[in-house]
């Protein structure tokens, strides 16, 4: 099959960037991820510059091949990380747009590759559990119900791609946020320092610069892992009643 | 002397407290992202409350006795203590909705600095991405009816008209507003800004709940069908007394 490609390229974070146009002969058994490297092989060839792209597990748990493909993050297909894609969903003749996340707090590094360390220090910020190092724990110690279990470990899915803050029309993070706050929220181990944890992570995640939520639903829709926007409630309520109740501010 | 040093240590030591203990924690909640997202829902809230009370007294003027009905409760909306209070809270809650709505969204559009090629808007819907641009023409339209009607009753010169329960009579309302809904621009322009607010309420109404962390799978799928019925109703019981009195009266 042949295809059209409009790629974003970009050399560097102050580079404008622009679109370039390539032709490429794939074939349908390949994943999308392929197919970009027969691109990146032909220009090798030529002796241009490759498109550069992230890519490490190609099997949709790492997060890391990031790229809006005809204005969807990570492709057409709900629930499915772009390596997971195949050629079989495109047509002969197709023209695709691929461009990086685009969000003020994911600066592009270059072409298609974005700088997502906010997340990192979002992260470092509180979503942790403090535990005595040491023999550990019989797993079943602690009796947790299974529905709790079950909505922790769909929470704890997020493979914190950035999907979310590409598909919010305001860039905002709180699908991500309130993902790392919930899986840890639900469980007895995670819920003692909830208070602050949740504080903490939101000051974080307002100082990256992510945009602000206002509840279009699009992180959702788009998210490869299928995350709840009920996450988010959760978030809300727990800050509102962190602010409120606990007596040292974060 | 001793006193006043007391006194005035003693208010130092206060605003001192308040501002390093109360206002700066709850400085911060107020000018967090989810902060800033809680006024916006309780403002919202607010306004839809105000709004069901604003219908029940506008569909008054369905009522066939040459406008008594709604220019007494007009009178009664002027000079009742309580509803005065309540009047100026929600001038305020208008403005602070407003000017919250336009600091997030000047915010919002600087979080993404350069925008995609290709957009879809396939993942959402359309009143959520566009509650800005709604909201500049509510925000037109609520400019021009206080300076037609509010304005007037307020500060104009309305002829009064003599029901019995006054000895001087009540200011006569129900002229100016009959005459604007005869015009087709007016009426054009009130049922548009109506579908407008209809769109603005669909996704604000199940939004405040969700902003509030108020979201259970119990309740929220009958506060997003509550949401719909209300976002409907509600601007088409403010649309239908124009559309009347123009094809009616």
């Amino acid at each position: 099959m042949k295809l059209t490609l409009k790629v974003w390229r970009q050399k560097n974070a102050q580079d404008k960037g622009h679109f370039d146009t390539f032709k490429v002969e794939a074939h349908e058994h390949m994943s999308f991820l392929e197919m970009m490297d027969v691109l990146n092989e032909s220009l090798i060839a030529e002796g241009k510059e490759p498109v550069a792209f992230e890519h490490d597990c190609r099997e949709g748990i790492c997060g890391t091949c990031n790229m809006v493909i005809n204005g969807r993050p990570h492709g057409p297909m709900q629930g499915t990380t772009t390596c997971q894609i195949h050629m079989r969903h495109y047509n002969d003749g197709d023209t695709i747009v691929i461009e990086p996340w685009r969000a003020k707090a994911f600066p592009v590094i270059k072409d298609l590759v974005v700088d997502r360390t906010a997340f990192d220090r979002i992260i470092q910020s509180g979503g942790y559990i403090s535990i005595n190092t040491g023999q550990a724990q019989d797993a079943n110690a602690i009796p947790i119900e299974k529905d709790t279990a079950a909505r922790a470990m769909d929470a704890a899915e997020c493979i914190g791609c950035g999907a979310c803050v590409a598909a919010c029309p305001n860039a905002s993070a709180m699908l991500f946020t309130s993902a790392k706050v919930s899986h840890l929220a639900l469980m007895p181990q995670g819920r003692v320092e909830h208070s602050r944890r949740v504080q903490a992570m939101i000051k974080q995640m307002d100082e990256e610069g992510f945009g602000m939520c206002s509840n279009v639903g699009a992180c959702e829709a788009e998210c490869p892992k299928e995350i709840s926007i009920d996450n988010i409630a959760r978030m809300n309520r727990s800050y509102v009643a962190s602010v409120l109740a606990s007596e040292k501010a974060v | 002397m001793g006193i006043s040093i007391i006194i005035n240590s003693f208010v130092q030591l206060q605003t001192n407290d308040l501002i390093t203990v109360f206002m700066n924690w709850f400085f911060n909640f107020l000018t967090s992202s989810i902060g800033r997202k809680v006024i916006m829902s309780l403002t919202g809230i607010f306004l839809m409350l105000f709004l069901i009370v604003h219908l029940a007294g506008n569909l008054q003027l369905l009522i066939p006795d040459e406008g008594e009905k709604f220019n007494l409760y007009a009178k009664m909306m002027t000079t009742n203590p309580i509803i005065k209070v309540i009047a100026y809270g929600n001038y305020f809650f208008i403005l602070l909705h407003a000017v919250q709505g336009i600091l997030l969204w000047s915010k919002n559009r600087s979080a993404r600095r350069t925008r995609y090629a290709v957009a879809t808007g396939a993942s959402s819907s359309f009143a959520s991405r566009n509650m800005g641009w709604l909201g500049v023409v509510i925000f037109v339209f609520i400019l021009v009816h206080m300076g037609q009607f509010w304005f007037k009753m307020k500060f104009g010169d309305l002829p009064s008209v003599n029901y019995g329960q006054y000895a001087d009579g009540v200011k006569d309302l129900y002229t100016p507003v009959a005459y604007a809904f005869k015009q087709w621009y007016f009426v054009t322009f009130y049922v548009i800004s109506m579908v407008v607010i209809a769109f603005h309420l669909n996704h604000g109404f199940q939004s405040a709940f969700q902003t509030l962390g108020l979201n259970h799978r119990k309740y929220t799928p009958t506060i997003k069908v509550v949401g719909s019925i209300y976002s409907i109703l509600v601007p088409l019981g403010f649309a239908i007394i124009p559309i009347f009195f123009f094809f009616f009266r």
